[in-house]
């Protein structure tokens, strides 16, 4: 290890094992930072933990000695100990060198706690790095001296920007490689000076490093003496941390759970995003706007005097206001907005791309609603920084698009409360989560477009027609017999004297709906336009028919969401592929497998068949007229 | 970690605290039926307290789980049912009746007793119950795959881990939405280091076995290791011959069955002492324990695929 710094300049050792009480208290008054390290794949970004890890004393004797067995089996630093192997854990991954996830390390000095996340530098693992810098007060990025500013550094500096770290670590590496030299060290700092504030990186740290001999990690380095700066652990100690930061913003804490042991005390748990409280606060609630005051925050060593950002306390209310998960409280006088549409940047994180208009759950601090996203306005070329159109999001795509909720959600910009302007979403079917997105701002229409009262209401159109609306949702593949059986359907209820419409596909198609195609978006905003007309026409006290394909469950479900309680009722009209394909009434089979149709449903396009229909027919074992039948006389026997 | 922060600035336990309080209520909120993986040892010990304090003063709303393997310290029995007692919360203690039945035991079966009475059994106990979310005391200092583990950890339908295909966890936010038969291990105290844990039992006062402080208790030798001879005749008998007893003064870093855990000499009879030992030792936490020198370095991690904890 040459004539580098091996000493680690920590003291505990010596303060353990004479005043173990006076090391106790120390250790009791850290406080805590969260900061990633990301770089290419030969940064050495795993070495340098592995060495603030082992000049912290973070590695036991037996640790390190499987860690010699192990670097002198698969190490890649010849008889030298291959930090990088402590920190790269999954078995499956060490064959190949490199770090494939997001690796949580943790070490002490005499100040703080850190956690570390080790952030790999593939550009398939966009998600990773993003996860990891979510939770981070900053951020390390390495740059092997050698190699200078590269494509991944301005990717990784892009990325740290856009989640909202401020504290930005330049560590030029490898500076034993290149005889520590401050012209490149300069050279390195210049360049990136210039592309930090091209995106808007206000500033920055830098630092000459060798993660490997152990220069300016802990111990300032003889080799560097034309550099004046705070070592990595120095400047590691003294950043301001994130939650500090909040505790002086106003007050909000977004409910998780209401506390109702009995009928004497209910209390409101949550860990609060930003400000401060204490007993006596004006505080309003959201998005009720209803206002009382707060009486005791309640934890199990006594009540509190005050509780600060970061904290998980139990607030307890002087009035019964209502107040449950998914609300928020906060200062009454400066309270957080509620909207219902939004300008997001999305990262999307999993492997199937986004689809514009289909709904998605969105996760807001303890609020869950369901939401679309539009096609986005722009992606981010996270290479060069260029903006380009695109009609999707793929995996590890940055992109602007606006989103609509279901219902408002009380919010603010991410810029000023991660908490309350961070979100992800699920798929509503796999439940994974597929991206991660910040709202930029709300748009103004949401907040100028109200419902107009209307004074008969939809109770009263039913009336007059003696009747209870319904929407009939017939769906199944292409000449599976949809149509057909509506149409019956439709002719009894009509003999019948109910007041019916039959909305039906093709016709749609020819009016409508006539500006769109077959496209897996085309197809989801087919079914939401339909969805949203059914919806006016059982307003009017109507019983709606739709004869529609509708291969996708999501946008079923997104219909049956829009209607009342029971109204939606689905007809899954199951015939199978080879007997909608023999009979093919309007030779659409034909021309899809001969190629001349794409996106045909059940030949190259999904058909996914309804889990739990209200009805399903089987149309080679029931007549269309016996289904009918069969459906006219449960609607009506239950109406 | 009493009361009135006067000053914005949270210390490493405050925010730890509060980070394990926010998961156990996000779970809660989220979750059907979850429970609380209880092993009796000192970060079980520090979980409970965390879920004490998130919900004081109601009860924890859930369950305490034991998966028992019939060969924990006596010590170990005696603490669990009084912290059940003291917390008011509902105790399950299960063991695989395939294990008993078989007469599993660590001398005999090595890992198949670990492979038998705990995941097995643990597998069992979840499927009984219904659980849909399981929280457990692990910590990611504490082995390589575990640095790597989400907090909210999806299971199959047969429990077994996936590395390659973990949901992304983002700020705080915990998608606990799961597909048709899989259940959710959580780790509240993945952000914990072992001095952590020691420092927060040191100044919550949380009760611990006794068992982690030293004192003369009788111990033997047994294939190089130290353990305590904590109940001599089922020893001799699963042995096949009584072991050389000797009285030393001993402690337990880790707690796992008696036999499987390794003593060390000490003379550490407070927690600061305890503390100093543990921080000055040369040797790391889990190397008393045979589970993770399975398989050479991947054990955990095979384990965890199969299903282990």
């Amino acid at each position: 290890m040459s004539e580098s710094t091996t000493d680690p300049i920590y003291k505990t050792e010596a303060l353990i094992a004479e005043d173990i009480d006076a090391y106790l208290d120390q250790h009791q008054h850290k406080t805590m930072l969260r900061f990633i390290t990301c770089g290419s794949v030969d940064d050495g970004k795993s070495t340098l933990i592995g060495r603030l890890l082992y000049d912290s004393k973070m590695i036991f004797e037996d640790q390190l000695t499987a860690l010699e067995n192990d670097s002198k089996k698969v190490g890649t630093q010849g008889q030298e100990i291959d930090f990088a192997l402590l920190v790269d854990g999954l078995a499956a991954e060490r064959e190949q060198g490199i770090t494939i996830d997001v690796a949580y390390r943790f070490f002490n000095t005499e100040k703080r706690k850190f956690i570390v996340a080790d952030c790999p530098g593939h550009e398939q693992y966009t998600r990773n790095m993003i996860t990891g810098a979510s939770t981070a007060d900053l951020a390390v990025i390495l740059i092997d001296a050698r190699k200078g500013v590269l494509v991944q550094t301005r990717r990784h500096s892009y990325l740290c920007h856009l989640i909202g770290i401020k504290n930005i670590v330049l560590a030029v590496n490898k500076m034993d490689l290149v005889d520590y030299d401050q012209a490149t060290f300069d050279a390195i700092v210049k360049d990136y000076a210039a592309f930090a504030r091209s995106i808007g990186i206000e500033s920055f740290t830098a630092l000459p490093i060798s993660g490997f001999k152990g220069d300016n990690i802990t111990t300032v380095s003889p080799n560097t003496p034309w550099y004046g700066g705070p070592t990595l652990v120095e400047h590691l100690e003294t950043v301001e941390v994130l939650s500090s930061i909040d505790a002086d913003k106003a007050f909000r804490m977004p409910v998780q759970w209401v506390n109702r042991p009995n009928l004497d005390f209910r209390g409101f748990s949550g860990l609060i995003a930003t400000g401060s409280v204490k007993p006596g606060d004006e505080v309003r609630v959201l998005p009720s706007g209803k206002t009382s005051t707060v009486t005791r925050v309640v934890t199990l060593d006594g009540d509190l005097d005050q509780a600060v950002a970061g904290q998980s306390v139990t607030l307890c209310l002087a009035d019964e206001v209502d107040c449950s998960r998914g609300d928020v409280i906060s200062l009454a006088d400066n309270p957080p907005q509620a909207a219902d549409q939004f300008e997001a940047t999305l990262v999307w994180l999993n492997d199937e791309a986004m689809i514009p208009g289909r709904a998605y759950w969105l996760k807001l601090a303890t609020q869950t609603v369901s939401v679309t996203v539009q096609q986005p306005k722009y992606v981010v070329n996270v290479n060069t920084m260029e903006q380009l159109a695109a009609k999707t999001l793929e995996l590890n795509a940055i992109g602007v698009a606006e989103i609509a909720t279901d219902k408002p959600i009380v919010f603010e910009p991410y810029v000023d409360s991660r908490t309350l302007g961070g979100f992800v979403l699920i798929d509503k079917m796999s439940n994974a989560t597929v991206a991660a997105g910040m709202l930029n701002f709300s748009l103004r229409r949401a907040q100028n477009v109200h419902w107009q009262a209307l004074d008969i209401s939809r109770e009263a159109h039913a009336a007059l027609k003696n009747q209870t609306p319904k929407v009939l949702w017939f769906t199944g593949l292409s000449g599976s017999g949809k149509s057909t059986i509506a149409n019956l359907v439709e002719k009894r209820l009509h003999a019948l004297g109910k007041h019916t419409f039959l909305l039906d596909g093709d016709n749609v198609r020819h009016g409508l709906n006539k500006d769109l195609g077959f496209t897996e978006a085309d197809r989801i905003e087919n079914i939401r336009r339909v969805g949203e007309v059914a919806r006016l026409m059982t307003d009017a006290g109507l019983i709606v028919l739709t004869a529609f394909i509708s291969p996708f469950r999501a946008e079923r479900e997104m219909v049956r969401g829009l209607m009342a309680e029971g109204e939606f009722v689905e007809v899954f009209v199951d015939t199978p592929l080879e007997v909608a394909e023999a009979r093919d009434v309007k030779g659409l089979y034909k021309k899809a497998r001969s190629g001349q149709l794409k996106n045909f449903t059940g030949i190259d396009s999904p058909y996914e068949a309804p889990e739990n229909p209200d009805f399903r027919i089987d149309t080679t074992a029931e007549t269309p007229e016996a289904a009918a039948e069969r459906i006219v006389n449960a609607l009506l026997g239950a109406n | 970690m009493t009361t009135m922060p006067d000053r914005k600035t949270l210390t490493h336990l405050e925010r730890l605290e509060s980070e394990a309080i926010h998961i156990m209520r996000e779970v809660v909120a989220e979750a059907t039926n979850p429970v609380m993986l209880y092993s009796v040892g000192k970060d079980s010990a520090v979980m409970l307290h965390l879920a004490r304090k998130a919900f004081y003063p109601s009860p924890p709303p859930f369950p305490l789980l034991h998966v028992d393997t019939t060969w924990k310290f006596q010590a170990m029995y005696e603490l669990r049912n009084q912290m059940a007692q003291d917390s008011g919360m509902e105790l399950l203690v299960y063991q695989n009746p395939e294990a008993a039945e078989k007469g599993i035991n660590p001398f005999d079966h090595g890992a198949l007793h670990t492979d038998m009475w705990k995941t097995e059994g643990l597998k069992q106990a979840l499927d009984k119950y219904g659980f849909d979310a399981a929280f457990g005391g692990a910590r990611r200092d504490e082995e390589k795959s575990r640095a790597k583990e989400r907090i909210f950890s999806f299971r199959t339908a047969s429990h077994g881990w996936d590395p390659k295909n973990q949901r992304p966890e983002l700020w705080n936010l915990y998608n606990a939405r799961k597909n048709k038969g899989e259940s959710i291990r959580v780790f509240p105290i993945s952000n914990w280091t072992e001095l952590d844990i020691w420092q927060y039992i040191h100044l919550n006062n949380v009760p611990i076995v006794p068992l982690y402080f030293a004192a003369e208790r009788p111990t033997f030798e047994w294939e190089g290791g130290l353990f305590m001879a904590d109940d001599i005749p089922r020893l001799e008998k699963v042995l096949g011959y009584r072991p050389e007893i000797t009285n030393r003064s001993i402690r337990f870093r880790t707690l796992g069955c008696f036999p499987l855990t390794g003593a060390v000499e000490s003379t550490a009879k407070t927690l600061p002492e305890v503390i100093q030992e543990t921080l000055l030792t040369t040797t790391s936490e889990r190397q008393g324990r045979v589970i993770d020198k399975d398989a050479g370095g991947a054990g955990m991690e095979v384990k965890k695929q199969q299903g282990y904890f």
